[in-house]
Order: structure tokens, then C-alpha cells, then sequence
């Protein structure tokens, strides 16, 4: 190939580039505008801290999300791991039944620990199994579902102990300084996220091995474990979901966690995080999930549609999100 | 004699930047024009301005006399101009016959009529010369046959002008020489041939006349018994390269740094056994799929292998590359863009991949010092990048080579195996490549090279091996080197003959 095509390339693709890591951005902005055209309640600072609040469970797990399609992989298993997760912790906490600071230690502990092991079995089938992501994770999915659902004897699980319900409260309704606890949590995730993808060398064989495996394998990047880990931190950020979520409603149904995995990996996608891998944007990921919520915070706020078609205009937004991504690649 | 197809003035320019300058070009129908050319030399962009997949600039293109525009390469098609491209482009799960006939299958009644494509494919790869069944699954064809399919399926619309751009970069001598017969064959069928190569050998061979282009612009075009092959360089390069090869270091010893004792790829090798000796530049030659390149890759843990390797005297058995790396083996693979670097990520992150922890406090990257070793590899290996952003992707094939050289040395390796170093490479950066080759060797390092380019194993090595079916055909020595005696080997040609022979069948 003559190197003189591929010259003007680069100078497009330094413009496509800084586009692709600004456009999530820009259309928060856009959004944010209209959310204001629309209802004057929208950009109040308690409907905004309210909106970013509800968007802390899809933003961490769609931390995770980020590490395992960066490095060409995918989990779909997300939403049931969580009501899973919340399911046991739940039921552990029951179990237990004190009302102090050690009992809810523990029960954190579990959800932490079953989570971490849910990642693992699928890090491990996907890569030891050697089978698609997608199979192996829509398998996972089906049996994580299926066993809350088990678990709950097709009802709800709940928080029996409301000294302890007390307790823990303040972790999803608490604020420090005014900022809302799960806000918190979620702009630590992603920093610790963003800390890890783009200044390790962990972070950086995610990304060689999202790019091409063949070239990762030939220079030594150990793509067994680090494959393995990314589906682990996953396991470990809707982990951390969970623990924001459980003082919310205090139990865990059938339906809980319906559909995440489509918002977090839809939030990843309009973050600019290539869905074929070898690049990924924390930030972009973060902004992807405040943005999803924000659709749904106008939908209510406005009388255009409907709110029970929030899941359908989220499909739309991935559909969209794709599109744009493309031609921004064929920009090139 | 009349022009088929000319070019005048023709200039291309991307952006601000102009990469071809004024180039007129014509070409005559029975002769073969080769254009030869470094790499960045313009010659691929002038090739597809020529065949249709680019437009001008500036300047125009006339076509049996009159002008001609061409809206894309279908257009050019119809026009009766081909080319054949330089990559495999054939779906590899299809039959032959499939392929040949993709986007434009013999219809009967609205449905495709297998049998009479099986029966033009037939009769188009029998004048070809082959007899390639038509119902074979593409991807299991060699590649010179599956480059045969593509030059057939070039050649299945009428054609007055053929392009073949750097055929033979995957093809054997022998089945070039066979690639040779075809093009001389449309040559005299009087079918204009447009011949694009950096192998001044093989253009001495075919073509009538060449051109010669350095840097976007026309430099020559003589008849090609005016040129040797020397002037033919010098043209293309713009100084004298009469001294290609360095001098061989004389730092060959007897020290036996990494003995291979059958050594067996399943499926590619068969009880391979050989040493590579502290301070030398061991070749390994042979036809592709010999099994040169799958022996090393077993070798250094890519590959499921069995056998036993001896390192200092030290039993070991790498299970991936981080481990062979780890005992100081690099093997840098033939396969650049597939194997080698991310097309898609920087110079630096490319750069310190393999040795990454070397770059890292803790858990931490430091990029400061990544940065600095981007700077020392880019003087050291004379790396031209317009920018230090640049992706390696968008280097040229001489300098991705040396971004991969670099990579790999930061390792400080003991044993460098380079598999084809200058597949792709101008003929500039070869002369750096061997250079740099030379010096490992001076270093005490020992440097295994496995090439197709018999005359680079002559000019560089100070033994060579060769391979042939998956064994170990031989070795020559130093004093022995000809292109005879790898041939020989690598063949087996009159051996088989011999046993033929003495079987009776002769």
C-alpha cells in the first residue's frame, strides 16, 4: 500500500477520532437542551441528581461492560447476574439476621464474592470453552435468571430485618457533602476503571487483545488471564451495582435487572467503545449511561410518548448509536 | 505501433499532499510493462488510477485513442481493463467455480446453472494450465492455485489490458516461473500486460519494456535490454546499490546456543533436528508451506509441538511466547499486519507491547519512559513516521518492519528468529534490514532468517537450512551457497525423479 494514500487518511482520521470521543458528549449537551425546551422542571439540580442517581446501577456495570468489549468480548449475563447477586445477598442478610454493621459487612462480602464467581464462570467457559461470548453469556444469562427466579419461588425476596433495612439505607437515598452516595460510588467505579484501562498494563493488553489476539499471542500477552479478568471485573461491578440498588427497594424479584445488559452495553456503544474491541472510553461509557436515563427522565417529563416505551426507544438509541459509530468508521 | 491504453500527465494529489506528479505512461498491445518502483513510489496509486478505483487529479487517460473516463473498476472492466489484485480476494468456502463466476453467475430459468460454470471454469484454468477441479472448496486450494483462481477470475471478462500488481510476493520461484508462462501467453495473445514489481529479477525476466517511478514521479521508461538489473535499482533508489548485502560478521562460532532435536509440528513438521550457533545467521529456506515458519512457531510456544530443545544446555519447553520470550527467544512473524503489530494503535503503543513490564512501576505504565524508548526507536531503526501519532497501520510496509525489529529488541533477546524480513519492504530499507541483521549476528546474538528470496539467504546467511514437505531437506554451508543447491533441496526434483526411476515409471 503507498504510503502517500494513507497520508491524507490520518488527517481525517485525527478529526473522526476526537468526534468519536466527543460525541457522547455533545449529545449530552444536545439532550440537555431539549430536556429544558421540554419542561422547565428538567434542569433543576434535583431532577438532574435525581436522573444521574437512577443511572449509578447501568453507569458500573457499564464500567465493566467497557473492559470486556474493549477487549472483543461480550456479556450479556449482566442483568441476571444482578438479580442474582441481589437475590443471595438478600437471602445471606436473612439469614444472618443481625442488625449490625458485621451482618451487613457480610452480606456485601457475598454479593461481592458471587458476583466476582459469576464473572469467572463465564471468563472461564469463554475462554477455556472456547465458544462465542455471546453463547456462552446468553447461556449464563438463562441460568442466572432461572435460579432467582428458583430461589424466590417466583415471588419476591426481601429484607425481613428493618433495623438493618434502616441501616443500610443511607447507601442508596444518603448524599455526602449534597452529592447522592450511589453518584459517588459510581464516579469512583469509573475512576478506578478509567485508572486501570488506560494507565496499566493490564488495561493496555485489554485493549491489544480487543485490537487483534493473533498480535497480543505473538508478543506475549498472557490472553488466557487477561480475558479471564475482564469478565471477572464485570462480575465485580454489578457486584458493586448491587450493593446500591438493594437499600433502594430492600428485595429482589424476577424482574430485577430486566434488560440491563442492553441499557450497559448500549451505554458502552454511544460512549464510543468499538463494539468489535480494541478501543475503549470509561468516560464515554459513564456519560453513555447518564444519557440513557436522561431519554427516560424527559419521556416522563414530556407527553410526546409514552414512558412504557422507554426499553423501546433505548433499542432505538443502540440501533442509532451503531450507525453512527459505522459511519464515522467509514469516514476514514 | 498504437497505444491501447495511455495515460498523459497524469497527477493525484490527496488533500494538499501529491502523490503522483505528471506521469504518462503508454501502453502497447502484445508487450508486458512492468512499473517498478519503491515502495511509496506511487505505483499502487497509479495502478488504480489506471484500472478504474481512482480518478485523476489532473491529466487523462485515453483508451485505443480516445479519451476514457472511468466512473470505478466495473466500469474499467467493461472497458476491458483488469486487475489483479495483490491480496487473495476469493471467499474462502466456496468452490472454484463459485468464486469465478460471484456477483455474475450463468442464470437458467432464474436459477444458477452450476453446470455451466463448472465447464467455463474448466476450460478457463485448462488454458491457464492447470487443472484445478471446479468443485474444490477455495480455502483449500495452496495459494498459488488460489492465486491462479483470481488471475482466472480477472481474465473470465474480455480483456484487452491485464494489471497484475506484485503477483509473486506469495508464489514460489517454480510457481512463478509457471505465472511467467501465463503472462507470456496473454502477451502474445496480444493482450497489453501492466506488470507492477519490486523484484528487479523476475521484471528482467518478463517484461519488454519498464518504467520507473521514484517518489510520485517518472524517471524512466526504457525497452529492457537497455537496463540491467543493477541500473534498474539505481533508477528506482536514486544512488548506487551495488552493495546490498553488508559483509557476513565473522563472528560465526562453534558455541551451540540452541540445539532442536526432532522437533514435530503436528500436522506441519516431522522430526526436524538442528543447532544454531552463539554469533551466527542461520537461513532456512524452502518452498512455501514447507513448514519453516509453523517448525519456529512451535518453537517458541505458538503452536501445540513436541520434541526436545536444549538452550545453553538447559532443557526447556515453552508453552506460549511470553515464556520463550522470557529465555530471551523473539520470533517476529512473517504476517506483519495480521501477527505482528495493531494496525489500529499507535507507534508507542505498538512499541512496548511485548515489554511491557519493563515500562511499568507496579501495576502502572510509564509513559514518560515508553515515550523516550519511542524516540530512541525511531532514531536507531530509522523509523519515518510524518507524525509520532501516526497509527501503524498507516506506515509503509518498510517501516512497519522496523517498528516490529524495534519491538521485539526491547526485549533484548539472545535468539532473534525473523521470519521473511523483507516481505513488502523497498529496496532502501532492505539494505537497513540487513544491515541491522548483521549487527545482531557481531553482537553475539544468534539470528535465524527464513526466507522465500533465495538471494537474500545467499547474501546474508552463514548457513542455510532447507526444508521441504515438513522435514529437513539438508543444509549448505557458507562456502556452498548457490541457488542451485537451496533449489535443489528445496525441491527435491531430481531425487524424485531418481526414485522414479528406479521404480520403473520413467
Amino acid at each position: 500500500m503507498t504510503e502517500t494514500v494513507l497520508r491524507t487518511g490520518a488527517e481525517k482520521r485525527r478529526f473522526t477520532l476526537d468526534m468519536r470521543a466527543l460525541s457522547p458528549f455533545i449529545a449530552l449537551i444536545v439532550l440537555m437542551i431539549a430536556g429544558a425546551l421540554v419542561n422547565p422542571d428538567f434542569l433543576t439540580a434535583s431532577n438532574l441528581l435525581n436522573v444521574v442517581t437512577r443511572s449509578a446501577f447501568i453507569a458500573i456495570i457499564a464500567v465493566g461492560a467497557t473492559f470486556v468489549i474493549a477487549s472483543g468480548g461480550l456479556d450479556l449475563s449482566v442483568g441476571s447476574m444482578a438479580a442474582l447477586t441481589a437475590g443471595i445477598m438478600i437471602l445471606t442478610l436473612n439469614h444472618l439476621g443481625g442488625s449490625d454493621m458485621g451482618t451487613l459487612a457480610l452480606g456485601m462480602l457475598a454479593a461481592i464474592g458471587l458476583s466476582a464467581a459469576c464473572g469467572l464462570a463465564n471468563g472461564l467457559i469463554v475462554t477455556f470453552g472456547r465458544i462465542e461470548p455471546f453463547i456462552v453469556t446468553l447461556g449464563t444469562m438463562g441460568i442466572y435468571r432461572s435460579l432467582v427466579i428458583w430461589l424466590a419461588a417466583g415471588g419476591t425476596i426481601t429484607m425481613r430485618n428493618f433495623e438493618l433495612r434502616e441501616l443500610y439505607r443511607p447507601v442508596y437515598f444518603g448524599s455526602i457533602l449534597g452529592v447522592p452516595v450511589p453518584i459517588i460510588a459510581f464516579l469512583l467505579v469509573a475512576a478506578i476503571g478509567a485508572l486501570i484501562l488506560y494507565r496499566t498494563a493490564f488495561g493496555r493488553h485489554v485493549i491489544a487483545l480487543g485490537s487483534n489476539e493473533d498480535v497480543a499471542r505473538y508478543s506475549g500477552v498472557p490472553i488466557w488471564r487477561v480475558r479471564t479478568l475482564t469478565y471477572i471485573i464485570q462480575g465485580i461491578c454489578v457486584g458493586i451495582a448491587v450493593l446500591v440498588y438493594v437499600p433502594r427497594l430492600g428485595s429482589a424479584t424476577p424482574t430485577t435487572g430486566l434488560l440491563w445488559e442492553l441499557q450497559a452495553i448500549t451505554a458502552v456503544v454511544i460512549g464510543g467503545t468499538a463494539l468489535k474491541g480494541g478501543v475503549g472510553r470509561v468516560w464515554g461509557t459513564v456519560v453513555g449511561a447518564v444519557i440513557l436515563e436522561i431519554v427516560a427522565n424527559i419521556m416522563v417529563l414530556s407527553n410526546f410518548v409514552s414512558e412504557f416505551l422507554v426499553g423501546a426507544v433505548q433499542g432505538a438509541i443502540i440501533i442509532v448509536a451503531m450507525l453512527v459509530q459505522r459511519s464515522v468508521h467509514r469516514g476514514r | 505501433m498504437a497505444s491501447v491504453l495511455r495515460a498523459e500527465n497524469i497527477s493525484k494529489s490527496f488533500g494538499p499532499i501529491e502523490v503522483l506528479t505528471g506521469i504518462s505512461l503508454d501502453l502497447k498491445p502484445g508487450e508486458v510493462h512492468a512499473v517498478i518502483g519503491e515502495n511509496g513510489a506511487g505505483k499502487s496509486t497509479l495502478m488504480r488510477i489506471l484500472s478504474g478505483h481512482l480518478a485523476p487529479t489532473k491529466g487523462s487517460l485515453s483508451l485505443d485513442d480516445r479519451p476514457v473516463t472511468f466512473s470505478g473498476p466495473v466500469d474499467a472492466e467493461a472497458h476491458g481493463i483488469v486487475l489483479v489484485h495483490q491480496e487473495i480476494l476469493l471467499a474462502p468456502d466456496l468452490t472454484v467455480a463459485q468464486n469465478l463466476f460471484l456477483g455474475r453467475e450463468i442464470k437458467r430459468f432464474g436459477f444458477v446453472d452450476d453446470k455451466a460454470m463448472r465447464e467455463r471454469t474448466r476450460a478457463i484454468l485448462r488454458e491457464l494450465g492447470t487443472e484445478i477441479d471446479p468443485d474444490r472448496q477455495v480455502g483449500r486450494l495452496s495459494i498459488a492455485n488460489r492465486q491462479l483462481v483470481q488471475i482466472a477470475r480477472a481474465l473470465l471478462v474480455p480483456h484487452k489490458v491485464v494489471a497484475f500488481d506484485e503477483p509473486t510476493a506469495v508464489l514460489t520461484p517454480i510457481e512463478a516461473e509457471s505465472l511467467f508462462g501465463i503472462i507470456r501467453k496473454l502477451r502474445d495473445q496480444g493482450v497489453a500486460v501492466l506488470y507492477i514489481s519490486h523484484r528487479l529479477n523476475e521484471v528482467k525476466a518478463i517484461a519488454d519494456r519498464v518504467t520507473v517511478l521514484r517518489d510520485g514521479r517518472h524517471v524512466a521508461t526504457r525497452d529492457i535490454d537497455e537496463l540491467s538489473s543493477l541500473e534498474m535499482a539505481r533508477l528506482m533508489v536514486g544512488r548506487d546499490m551495488s552493495k546490498l548485502y553488508p559483509e557476513k560478521p565473522e563472528t560465526a562460532s562453534d558455541q551451540v546456543l540452541l540445539a532442536v532435536r526432532d522437533m514435530a509440528v503436528p500436522g506441519y513438521v516431522e522430526k526436524a533436528s538442528f543447532t544454531l550457533h552463539r554469533g551466527e545467521i542461520l537461513g532456512f529456506g524452502g518452498l512455501i508451506g514447507a513448514g519453516r515458519t509453523e517448525l519456529f512457531e512451535g518453537l517458541v510456544g505458538l503452536r501445540p509441538s513436541h520434541g526436545a530443545i536444549t538452550l545453553d544446555g538447559r532443557n526447556v519447553d515453552f508453552r506460549d511466547a511470553r515464556e520463550a520470550m522470557a529465555a530471551g527467544i523473539v520470533y517476529l512473524s512473517e504476517d506483519r499486519k495480521g501477527k505482528g503489530l495493531l494496525l489500529q494503535q499507535n507507534l508507542r503503543v505498538n512499541l512496548s507491547l511485548a515489554a511491557l513490564d519493563t515500562f511499568s512501576h507496579g501495576p502502572f505504565i510509564d509513559g514518560a519512559a515508553e515515550e523516550k524508548a519511542l524516540d530512541r526507536a525511531i532514531r536507531d531503526f530509522d523509523i519515518r513516521a510524518r507524525r509520532r501519532d501516526l497509527l501503524a497501520g498507516q506506515l509503509s510496509g518498510g517501516n512497519q518492519q522496523k517498528l516490529l525489529l524495534a519491538k521485539m529488541m526491547l526485549l533484548e533477546p539472545r535468539i532473534v528468529i525473523i521470519d521473511e524480513p523483507t516481505r513488502g519492504v523497498d529496496i532502501g530499507t532492505k539494505e537497513q534490514i540487513y544491515r541491522f541483521i548483521a549487527s545482531l549476528a557481531a553482537e553475539g546474538k544468534a539470528v535465524v532468517v527464513i526466507s522465500s528470496e533465495m538471494q537474500e539467504l545467499i547474501g546474508l546467511c552463514h548457513r542455510v537450512i532447507v526444508m521441504r514437505n515438513g522435514r529437513i531437506a539438508g543444509e549448505v554451508a557458507q562456502a556452498g551457497l548457490t541457488e542451485d543447491s537451496i533449489v535443489y533441496l528445496a525441491t527435491g526434483v531430481h531425487e524424485e525423479r531418481a526414485a522414479e526411476i528406479a521404480a520403473g515409471h520413467a
